[in-house]
């Protein structure tokens, strides 16, 4: 099984100017872990919210890169999303879904992945073509490279071990956050 | 006559907007078909209202401002989410066409039309209410220098009243 941590390292390594939103729960953590940077925007709540606030920042930054990192449960919960992405089609979103099968902070009960719902099939149904599931080294390795340079918009589900990471917990103050974004993504300095 | 429609729009461009976030509404629609001709502006249709808040979050955070159109009824679908634009700050302007209210035929409307402004302002929005043509594009453009000076969630309700209720036909018993 593929290691979260390993793959949200990889996909931020050098990461260049890419702007990246982290879904509640372990995708935040797993963001902070490889490294705080302003341009994370973490969502401590808000499930649901990852894939839609990507689409919002991706059509207002166009020529930027932006990544959605969250996971299976926040996908599901905002499933509706990917019609919509498929249907304003940004060619800079790329979207990746860390796929436990499991609600981890809620005590780790299954969610619909792991009873037969596929979030890739879901994605590209709902109009987002390049939507891919992720199982091997090697298939992790062409998706980084896809979710961090190719043409979007993409859906990348990786299968990932349900085992809980060590805690790693990003700043959780909503204006802060949002502030040092916008500051270091477009250099402008809210009052 | 239909003059307010316009003076939505105008409004809406006026404070800047890049990204129009709907779910169609009759009482909209004019505001849209313009939207999705303006070649400055993005007009997002969405699946469910609560994308809208998340969607514009997220256009603030590119520095692009925004407005959520949507009905009564969506609002209950926006609970959750608005805790994003409250606990972060984000200025958020909704646009909000009332259903079962003034004139009301459908009993399944009145659940969320009665309560809308209660339930906004549970969620820490600032409501401010139109009935007659007159003020509306005024109030629309308070709502957004509201929004955006502050930080904080506006929305403008558009009563029946001066939507005009919707009529299928007059119910057998009245």
């Amino acid at each position: 099984m593929l290691n979260r941590r390993d793959a949200v390292r990889r996909l931020l390594a050098d990461r260049g100017d890419m702007l990246v939103v982290a879904g509640l729960g372990q995708p935040c953590f797993d963001c902070f872990a490889a490294g705080d940077d302003p341009r994370n925007f973490y969502l401590w709540g808000a499930m649901g919210g990852a894939v839609p606030a990507g689409l919002g920042i991706a059509l207002a930054q166009p020529e930027r890169r932006v990544l959605v990192v969250t996971g299976d449960g926040d996908a599901l919960m905002s499933a509706g999303a990917f019609a919509t992405v498929g249907a304003e089609a940004p060619e800079n979103l790329a979207i990746c879904i860390l796929d436990n099968e499991r609600y981890g902070e809620t005590g780790g009960q299954v969610t619909h992945t792991a009873r037969g719902a596929d979030l890739a099939a879901m994605a590209a149904a709902g109009g987002v073509r390049k939507a891919r599931t992720v199982r091997t080294e090697a298939e992790l390795a062409d998706a980084v490279s896809a979710l961090r340079s190719g043409a979007g918009p993409m859906v990348a589900v990786v299968k990932v071990a349900p085992e809980s990471e060590p805690g790693a917990l990003p700043p959780q103050d909503g204006p802060h956050l949002k502030r040092r974004f916008r500051a270091a993504a477009l250099g402008v300095e809210d009052k | 006559m239909d003059d307010w429609r316009d003076g939505i729009f105008e409004a809406v461009k006026a404070a800047g907007v890049t990204q129009v976030a709907y779910v169609p509404d009759a009482g909209h629609s004019r505001l849209i078909e313009r939207s999705l001709e303006d070649n400055d502006l993005r007009a997002v249709s969405l699946t469910t209202e609560e994308e809208g808040v998340a969607l514009l979050a997220g256009a603030w955070l590119g520095g692009a401002k925004g407005v959520l159109l949507l009905q009564s009824s969506g609002v209950g679908n926006c609970v959750n989410m608005l805790s994003l634009a409250r606990t972060c700050a984000f200025p958020l302007v909704m646009l909000v066409t009332m259903r079962g209210e003034w004139g009301e035929f459908n009993s399944w409307q009145k659940p969320m039309g009665v309560t809308t402004q209660a339930h906004l302002e549970l969620c820490g929005a600032t409501c401010y209410r139109c009935d007659r043509p007159e003020d509306v594009r005024e109030t629309v453009e308070s709502a957004f220098r509201f929004a955006y000076y502050t930080n904080s969630i506006a929305a403008v309700l558009l009563g029946q009243r001066l939507i005009g209720a919707k009529v299928f036909e007059e119910p057998a018993s009245c």
